[in-house]
């Protein structure tokens, strides 16, 4: 029988030097030097929507490029499909231990969580919250899933201006993860909070690394409290903290394990899915005779929704640590270099993408983008939010013929999470 | 040319013929059999090409290796006979090969 958990939040004992807040200066991409002072991961960038350019021109130049001073410490940056593919697929080279963001984890907060972990314990937690989203749970989910988006589009302002990201974005999402966790509903917003807290740069939404560690304490404290409530259960309930704290390669975790799978649960399920939701209205109404063509046939939303995935890839990147020396393009990545896998270049490959900035809903490959990334950590949650993505945009068309977007979109700051935090939209009146 | 046939979750039959050397997902995905989604392109890295093997022929088809077995691990619905379509090369040996495609690849 597992044991209640008591947790006493060990102290931080020093809060690294957090890197300053830049603003994206333009310069003209085709003159910058690709040298070991360069290098992609760079938040400002990505804030101003500017990082294709660059991800081009490593593509064509410096398909495996070196960074050797950053914010985030030394990096190699892998920005080819083909490439990207072979170093996720090959998990036994490319360890996902030592973090999976550029950024380094810092020893006194360490936040285990099996997307950082390599098999065999990797696969033992990974299966034991898997079935929640597994297709079968999610056809009985379909109804619900349905029925929310109905009462969130039908409760949106009509002829004036709002932040689609707010009312329907994050309101979707927020309600489908306060389901899967069985949480609280009336406190379902903490969950949003502690998603964007859990990836948001310090000096942006939180003043510090020491805030956001308070938060996401908080974050532990509150969860501990449904497990407690929940491991002695006689019957365990059907909720991702019940799976965790019943299952066999998950009970005996200690606190911050526990608050690292929340926090890869949170933020898996909730900023990955919204941004998405927000980029397929901005990509359709940036191309009027896509947004015409799924109106006139709304069997094509299926796909529209791969090929937004692929468009938007709302996770950037995913990093891996070399285990041995690996000669790739001429260079030698070292035992123990980051390797940075930049799924948002790869989606964007000319080489597996026939004309790849496009946004084309009937793209024949749409499906084979690597936004969800390959190989044995490959996305859990992504018929999920497939489904919702589908979902939303079957009942959108149901009620609405346009949904204009009537200023300009505004950007997350991270090179992690590429996502939005406003997008001001109208509805007809 | 050797014959599979596919079978889909509501028992529609799908008899198609292949072409030796190439593998069943390929098969599957030429002759538009449905229910094959095949994300990764036949890189054994998806899972979503995820077909359930008829006994009578497991002993042609043989076991996954230790790859496809990490990736067959994933999905919670895999049953003993399941192999990874992409991963099963069409020979002459397998003519007449009956295969179920399950209700949802994941």
């Amino acid at each position: 029988m597992s044991e209640a958990i008591d947790t006493t939040p060990q102290e931080a004992s020093s809060t690294p030097a957090m890197p300053p807040i830049r603003t994206y200066q333009p310069e003209d991409v085709a003159k910058v030097a690709l040298d070991a002072h360069f290098g992609p991961a760079r938040p400002e960038i990505f804030q101003a929507d500017a990082i294709l350019p660059y991800f081009a021109r490593m593509r064509e130049e410096a398909p495996l490029h070196y960074t050797a001073d950053s914010d985030f410490g030394a990096y190699w940056s892998v920005t080819r499909y083909e490439d990207i593919m072979a170093i996720d697929t090959d998990h036994e080279t490319f360890s996902s231990e030592g973090g999976i963001t550029v950024g380094t984890p810092d020893d006194d907060f360490r936040l285990p969580m099996f997307i950082a972990m390599d098999p065999p314990r990797h696969d033992e937690q990974r299966k034991v919250v898997s079935p929640v989203v597994g297709p079968r749970n999610l056809a009985a989910m379909e109804s619900t899933i349905r029925e929310r988006a109905g009462d969130i589009l039908d409760s949106l302002p009509r002829g004036e201006t709002f932040n689609w990201v707010d009312l329907v974005s994050i309101e979707q999402t927020t309600q489908m993860l306060a389901t899967l966790f069985d949480f609280p509903w009336e406190d379902r917003s903490k969950l949003t909070r502690w998603s964007d807290v859990a990836t948001a740069a310090p000096g942006t939404l939180v003043a510090n690394e020491e805030e956001r560690r308070a938060e996401l304490l908080e974050c532990l404290e509150y969860f501990v409290g449904l497990w407690n409530e929940r491991v002695n259960l006689p019957e365990p309930g059907n909720d991702l903290i019940s799976m965790l704290a019943h299952g066999e390669a998950t009970k005996n975790m200690e606190p911050m394990e526990y608050l690292g799978n929340l926090i890869l649960l949170i933020v898996g399920g909730n900023d990955t899915t919204r941004n998405t939701i927000s980029a397929s209205v901005l990509a359709l109404n940036e191309n009027p005779d896509q947004f015409a063509k799924l109106r006139a046939n709304p069997g094509l939303i299926p796909n529209m929704v791969s090929e937004t995935i692929r468009w938007q890839t709302p996770l950037a990147h995913m990093r891996r640590t070399a285990n041995r020396d690996v000669e790739m393009h001429g260079q030698t990545i070292k035992k123990g270099d980051k390797v940075v896998m930049w799924y948002v270049s790869g989606n964007r490959d000319p080489e597996q993408f026939e004309n790849p900035n496009a946004y084309l809903i009937d793209r024949p490959n749409a499906r084979q983008h690597m936004a969800f990334g390959f190989g044995l950590h490959r996305c859990m949650g992504n018929r999920l939010a497939e489904l919702q993505l589908k979902v939303v945009w079957e009942e959108i068309l149901k009620r609405f013929d346009k949904i204009e977007v009537v200023g300009e979109a505004e950007r997350s700051y991270s090179s992690f999470v590429r996502g939005y935090t406003n997008l001001p939209v109208r509805l007809p009146a | 040319m050797p014959r599979i046939i596919f079978i889909e979750h509501d028992g529609t039959e799908h008899e198609i013929e292949a072409q030796s050397g190439l593998s069943l997902m390929n098969a599957a995905v030429d002759n538009l059999v449905p229910g094959i989604d095949a994300d990764c392109g036949g890189e054994c890295s998806c899972a979503t090409c995820h077909v359930v093997v008829r006994d009578a022929w497991m002993a042609k088809v043989g076991k996954p290796n230790d790859r496809e077995e990490s990736m067959l691990d994933l999905n919670p619905e895999r049953q003993d006979n399941s192999r990874l379509s992409c991963q099963v090369a069409v020979s002459d040996e397998l003519d007449g090969l009956t295969v179920d495609v399950p209700e949802f690849q994941m």
